[in-house]
């Protein structure tokens, strides 16, 4: 009898760096104002929390072992005189000829603007800061409204240390024709961007907001972790587009959820290209009977660069519908996750939920992960999923080269032709423009 | 004038030879049918003519206006003046029929002008309005997506719209009658024939003569086992369709499948 050959593993110990730490210390919370509360108990969850490791479910497939925790520091005021400026093309308007209002966030400050004719509606659009000194009683209505601290260490930090903030306000009934702008500028390295954006659309209201955040290109790291929470009331409607520009230098965290009320209507669009790393949670709340709520997603990655959406949709109450599509294409080394879950409560009855993830890996080092779910707990809903990661195939490619297009030009054209079904449900053209913009520049490159 | 000139061609797909020593030559102004049963080579010929990766030249040369085609990419063909209709036009979901073609024309400006910004939009549309009119084609389709959810007539009329816009110097007719019924076919070739003049040679690829009764060739070709093994006047093609291709076989096959 031959003996079975032993197979012998050395017990060689896993050289983990020590998780790395935030220098962030008590006194940098703010003490005084309507949510210094608020920020204490966010800044013990903080110290409470650990990094999340990738032991944890939502983390398996982003390894934060190298985030840069010790090196990153608050901007102090006024950090944005000595730090690139906001190139004037962040500051135009994407989805109308004209901004209703406009809110720019910087590394130690922020540059509020709001016309007089919707000051004069009682629309509140302005920085964090401004709000909380002008606004206080809205604010601490607003805080905590849909994300809670305690959902996480960067949710926590950005909770309790949140410098830069947007707050809007939609009294009732008001209809905001031009859109709102805001925009997060991160220059710099080793700085911590940490936000809070609060927005509600109260009832019968209706506006639609572009939110981006933005950076250069730096040698170094930095951070930014934030919060937005979003509160959609009966009857109201909210077209939210939010747009992810950092620099390839950023690790991006976010926790982001809507909740919907009765008849509310919420149409929400993602663009993510940009960013070292991102962890995103987008939740969606159909809190109100015939709540309806879109998410449409587009990123692209190149490089590097790691993604990571997580995004779900709660059906809470009956005659809820909930349409998700998130479309990527994928590069170099880079990697993204999807991990979409559509969630109906017990009774809410006669929901109709779908959620579709198609990837398209344009690099044979590139990788998507598409994990679809539903959890379903009331009966008579119709709910449907579908998730995908193919390549470019060689015939389309070969068909268009015979008609005289340039192998680039022909992927650029199928890449498009990939994503063309989230232009469609994109209204504003000047959002499409960015879209392809990225398309271009990121097809062009090797 | 322009030439495509095949010599002693040899392919094999997967290592297996498919052409076995192809000669023709096909000039501006003429036209040219290849006959042949099914598997002797014929699309084998025409995916080589345009430089599909699958296909691998193992001897044998293609010259066309003067340039040697195999060092060329697929692309270059075409803007070279080399066209081929798809048997199976491929669909591409999200590309308009509009889009596409503007993508194919403003290439080919580019190979003019290097820094051209392409053709603009207005000249465009009312370039390719022009275009399906003369093939009597509804302007819709200009902004579907190309050849997605159309029937084997609409892609072959799409086929020849590209045709007629991109304004080749020799095309190649692929099986272009595969799978339409007369009233397609009939269509289909004469929007070949509204194309075809002395700015254009045709090599029409078929295995049945019906085609042959709309668009007339000069030169007949019978392709068999990877070579042409008969080449005559128009007079061959009716030949076959009386007489099937058997006496090709028994003529030219040493041994019979």
């Amino acid at each position: 009898m031959q003996e079975k050959p032993k197979i012998v593993v050395a017990r060689t110990r896993r050289t983990e760096a020590p998780a790395k730490t935030f220098v962030f210390t008590a006194a940098m919370v703010p003490a005084s104002g309507v949510l210094a509360d608020y920020r204490q108990k966010a800044w013990q969850t903080f110290n409470r929390l650990s990094l999340p490791s990738m032991t944890e479910e939502a983390w398996r497939r982003t390894d934060l072992r190298e985030l840069p925790a010790d090196t990153v520091h608050l901007p102090i005021d006024g950090a944005f005189r000595d730090l690139a400026p906001v190139p004037a093309d962040l500051l135009k308007p994407l989805t109308a000829d004209k901004h209703g209002g406009q809110v720019v966030l910087l590394p130690g400050g922020a540059k509020p603007y709001l016309s007089p004719g919707l000051i004069n509606k009682g629309v509140i659009f302005t920085d964090l800061h401004t709000a909380e000194r002008e606004n206080p009683e809205l604010v601490a209505r607003m805080t905590g409204q849909t994300v809670s601290p305690e959902e996480g260490k960067f949710a926590a930090l950005a909770g309790a240390l949140s410098q830069n903030g947007v707050v809007l306000y939609i009294p009732k009934g008001v209809t905001v024709e031009q859109p709102l702008n805001s925009l997060l500028w991160g220059p710099g390295v080793d700085l911590a961007y940490l936000s809070h954006i609060l927005v509600w659309v109260d009832e019968g209201a209706s506006v639609t907001y572009v939110h981006e955040a933005a950076s250069p290109d730096e040698n170094g790291p930095a951070l930014h972790a934030g919060i937005v929470e979003i509160k959609v009331s009966d009857n109201a409607s909210l077209r939210f587009v939010e747009l992810q520009s950092w620099g390839r230098h950023i690790w991006n965290f976010s926790h982001e959820r809507v909740s919907v009320g009765r008849d509310g209507n919420l149409d929400w669009i993602f663009g993510a290209i940009g960013s070292r790393l991102t962890k995103n949670f987008s939740e969606l709340n159909l809190v109100g009977e015939g709540a309806t709520g879109r998410m449409s997603g587009f990123y692209f990655t190149d490089g590097y660069q790691h993604l990571d959406h997580d995004t779900q949709q709660n059906h809470l109450a009956p005659h809820t519908t909930s349409d998700l599509l998130f479309k990527g294409a994928l590069k170099g080394h880079s990697r993204s996750v999807w991990q979409g879950m559509i969630y109906v409560a017990v009774g809410a009855a006669k929901t109709d939920g779908y959620q579709a993830n198609r990837n398209l890996v344009l690099s044979p080092n590139a990788r998507a992960d598409s994990i679809p779910g539903l959890e379903i707990l009331a009966d008579d809903v119709r709910c449907s999923h579908g998730a995908t990661v193919g390549k470019l195939e060689q015939e389309p490619l070969f068909y268009l080269k015979s008609r005289g297009i340039p192998e680039k030009e022909a992927e650029r054209l199928l890449v498009e032709g990939f994503f063309d079904p989230i232009m469609q449900r994109i209204p504003y053209e000047g959002v499409r423009a960015r879209f392809q913009q990225a398309i271009h520049e990121k097809t062009a490159t090797q | 004038m322009s030439e495509l000139v095949i010599k002693n061609l040899h392919v094999s797909i997967e290592n297996k030879e498919i052409l076995k020593g192809v000669d023709l030559a096909v000039k501006q102004g003429e036209i040219h049918a290849i006959m042949g049963p099914n598997g002797t080579g014929k699309s084998t010929l025409a995916f080589t003519l345009m430089g599909h990766p699958s296909y691998m030249v193992t001897g044998g040369e293609i010259w066309f206006r003067g340039k040697n085609l195999l060092e060329l990419a697929t692309d270059e063909r075409s803007r070279l003046g080399l066209f081929l209709a798809f048997q199976y036009p491929v669909a591409i979901p999200g590309v308009t029929v509009a889009n596409f073609l503007r993508s194919a024309v403003n290439s080919r400006r580019r190979l003019v002008t290097p820094e051209d910004k392409g053709m603009p939009i207005l000249e465009f549309r009312k370039m390719l309005k022009e275009k399906m009119e003369l093939l009597k084609m509804d302007s819709a389709f200009a902004g579907r997506y190309l050849n997605d959810g159309f029937s084997g007539g609409e892609k072959k009329r799409t086929e020849i719209l590209q045709m007629a816009t991109l304004k080749p110097e020799i095309a190649i007719l692929d099986e272009t009658d595969s799978g339409l019924d007369i009233d397609a076919l009939r269509i289909v070739a004469e929007s070949v024939n509204v194309l075809s003049g002395p700015e254009l040679g045709v090599l029409v690829i078929t295995h049945y003569q019906r085609l042959l009764n709309y668009i007339k060739p000069q030169f007949v070709h019978i392709m068999l086992g990877g070579k042409i093994v008969e080449s005559g006047g128009p007079d061959l093609a009716l030949q076959l369709e009386e007489r099937g291709y058997d006496w090709v076989r028994e003529k030219y096959e040493e041994t019979p499948a």
